[in-house]
């Protein structure tokens, strides 16, 4: 009997994540320094911790009801309301294993046989496979490094055909960093307006913005009712291991996606949503000296990479730089695998974002000043090895 | 200098005071010889006292013993408790003298090289002060944390190297 050949052909077709094979490669060197960790270097606060540890010594080891806890889903609407000017009714907000399940319950909730769903690259590695999952059909949507990795809404027109159904964004950036500012956001409400499209927001990196604060798409007049918006406690206050987050969206989708949680999921943890609520109600402080940790390291490396003649735009949010290494004349792969076993550094190569992050490469700066630094100078000795081996001579 | 970029210098080079200041001017995206000015004053000021290095002694080789002392006193006239406690903290031993509210005046911590010598101060040099009435002396069994940071087993960063 052929096992592989019981699996369903979606799923056996599905290419392993790009990150995967990488990651073989780099636990073969137990003293790489690694920046590509997408997730924060710090360890949840410790009073998010203890409220969790206190839950289970008080016996709180029950499931909650599917939506989640009551307590959890009023802090969070108190929560979107003044942070983000969002208004959701408790029955609109469900807590999620993680932005990770909410986006794939949003595009389960939405996905017909056929239907096309844009997805602006580089991006996250799993909206396109969760979109096939779903039966839907992804369609990139590439941007640009010119423009600073945003999305332009000429991009989404031509990509735009009668199947049509959502459009994945996420801003501030997994990999790039960009971010969409009011103005940015103004003609891609317009054209989602116009198309009755769908939006699925993943703001998961809401928090982690450096100048400006983050806009979301939902908060635009009229908005509401064309977004499904997924964040969570992941990246804001450290509590990626934890795996909690929520979806807010119109009764009319909450209560359609309420139903796939239900019958898969159940609930989310209850140590978890404790935790959670603990981080909402008093971490925000934290949250704001981490993201002020990160906005520090955040200058350090793209002066690092620029003063190496690195093209490398200027991150606004999320912890990522995206340089482009195209100046070196090694395509991103060479570039991550040369850098790994001559320097032990570890990076992603941008193209296992999308086709769109060839020649780039995405650093994180979640990491402590310490190996930061260090990181920087390996790179900087990497690149000028590369250099002198390059067989084109410039004259000046 | 705004207090905000004052602070963001002080949290920097409390963080690591070796940390050079091209580097503060990039993190808090400031000329460099702005932040020379501001380090310049502070160091005047006296906000910024000294550049030190936080010694976890338990793991030297040369050991010290670490002692707090509870000291009661009595104010003088006109001085409070000003001069009796410049009496304690001119000896080169003290680490730290503090006024404390509660029942006792004066907490006093010494780092020496052994608990015959954390017994010699006490009997010889802190007890005779006329104006002391009495002390009590603790020892320090195991330091965990000194000045926010964990000398303890630090926790350890967990991330699996890549993920997306």
């Amino acid at each position: 009997m052929n096992l592989e050949e019981k699996c369903s052909p979606i799923v056996r077709n599905m290419p392993p994540s790009g990150i995967r094979r990488f990651f073989d490669l780099v636990n073969s060197k137990p003293d790489a320094i690694s920046l590509g960790v997408g997730e924060p270097d710090f360890i949840t606060p410790w009073h998010i911790r203890e409220a969790g540890v206190a839950s289970l010594e008080r016996g709180m080891t029950s499931y909650t009801s599917n939506q989640g806890m009551p307590e959890l889903i009023e802090t969070i609407r108190h929560y979107l309301q003044s942070q983000f000017t969002l208004s959701y009714e408790q029955t609109e907000v469900m807590i999620t294993f993680g932005a990770s399940e909410a986006i794939d319950l949003a595009l389960r909730t939405l996905i017909c046989p056929g239907d096309e769903i844009l997805v602006p690259e580089p991006c996250y590695v799993s909206y396109i496979p969760c979109v096939q999952l779903a039966g839907g059909n992804p369609v990139p949507v590439p941007t640009k490094a010119d423009h600073g990795f945003k999305l332009k809404v000429e991009d989404l027109e031509r990509a735009l055909t009668p199947n049509t159904k959502a459009i994945i964004l996420c801003y501030p950036n997994n990999p790039t960093g960009a971010i969409m500012n009011k103005e940015d956001l103004a003609p891609i409400v317009e054209f989602v307006k116009k198309h009755e499209l769908i939006v699925i927001s993943d703001e998961i990196y809401g928090e982690l913005t450096y100048g400006n604060k983050h806009t979301s798409i939902a908060s635009f007049p009229g908005m509401k009712e064309h977004t499904i918006l997924v964040s969570g406690f992941s990246k804001a206050f450290a509590m990626t291991g934890w795996r909690v987050g929520y979806v807010a969206a119109p009764l009319p989708l909450a209560q359609q996606m309420l139903k796939i949680h239900q019958y898969t999921a159940l609930c989310a943890s209850i140590t978890s949503q404790v935790a959670a609520r603990e981080a909402l109600l008093h971490g925000l402080p934290e949250c704001e000296a981490m993201a002020s940790q990160y906005d520090r390291r955040r200058r350090l490396v793209v002066k690092a990479f620029q003063d190496l003649g690195f093209t490398c735009h200027e991150p606004q949010g999320a912890f990522y730089v995206f340089p482009s290494i195209e100046s070196t004349g090694l395509d991103a792969h060479t570039f991550a695998e040369q850098l790994l076993l001559e320097e032990s550094v570890a990076v992603v190569p941008g193209d296992v974002f999308g086709q769109s992050g060839t020649d780039h490469i995405r650093c994180s700066y979640a990491t402590s000043l310490e190996s930061l630094g260090e990181a920087l100078n390996r790179i900087e000795r990497f690149v000028k090895k590369q250099k002198n081996k390059q067989p084109i001579h410039h004259h000046g | 200098m705004s207090a905000k970029l004052e602070h963001a210098v002080l949290s920097l080079l409390e963080e690591n005071a070796r940390i050079e200041l091209d580097q503060i001017a990039t993190m808090l995206d400031e000329d460099k010889e702005i932040i020379i000015q501001i380090v310049d004053e502070l160091e005047k000021k006296g906000v910024i006292v000294k550049y030190g290095t936080l010694i976890n002694w338990q793991k030297a080789s040369t050991k010290k013993v670490a002692a707090l002392i509870d000291v009661k006193v009595t104010p003088q006239r006109g001085h409070g408790f000003d001069a009796i406690a410049k009496r304690i903290y001119l000896f080169p031993e003290v680490r730290s003298v503090y006024l404390m509210s509660g029942s006792y005046d004066l907490s006093v911590a010494l780092e020496v090289d052994s608990m015959e010598a954390v017994g010699k101060f006490v009997t010889e040099k802190l007890a005779p002060i006329d104006s002391v009435v009495s002390t009590m002396t603790h020892f320090v069994m195991k330091k965990y944390k000194e000045d926010g940071v964990i000398l303890d087993e630090p926790e350890k960063d967990e991330r699996l190297v890549i993920t997306p």
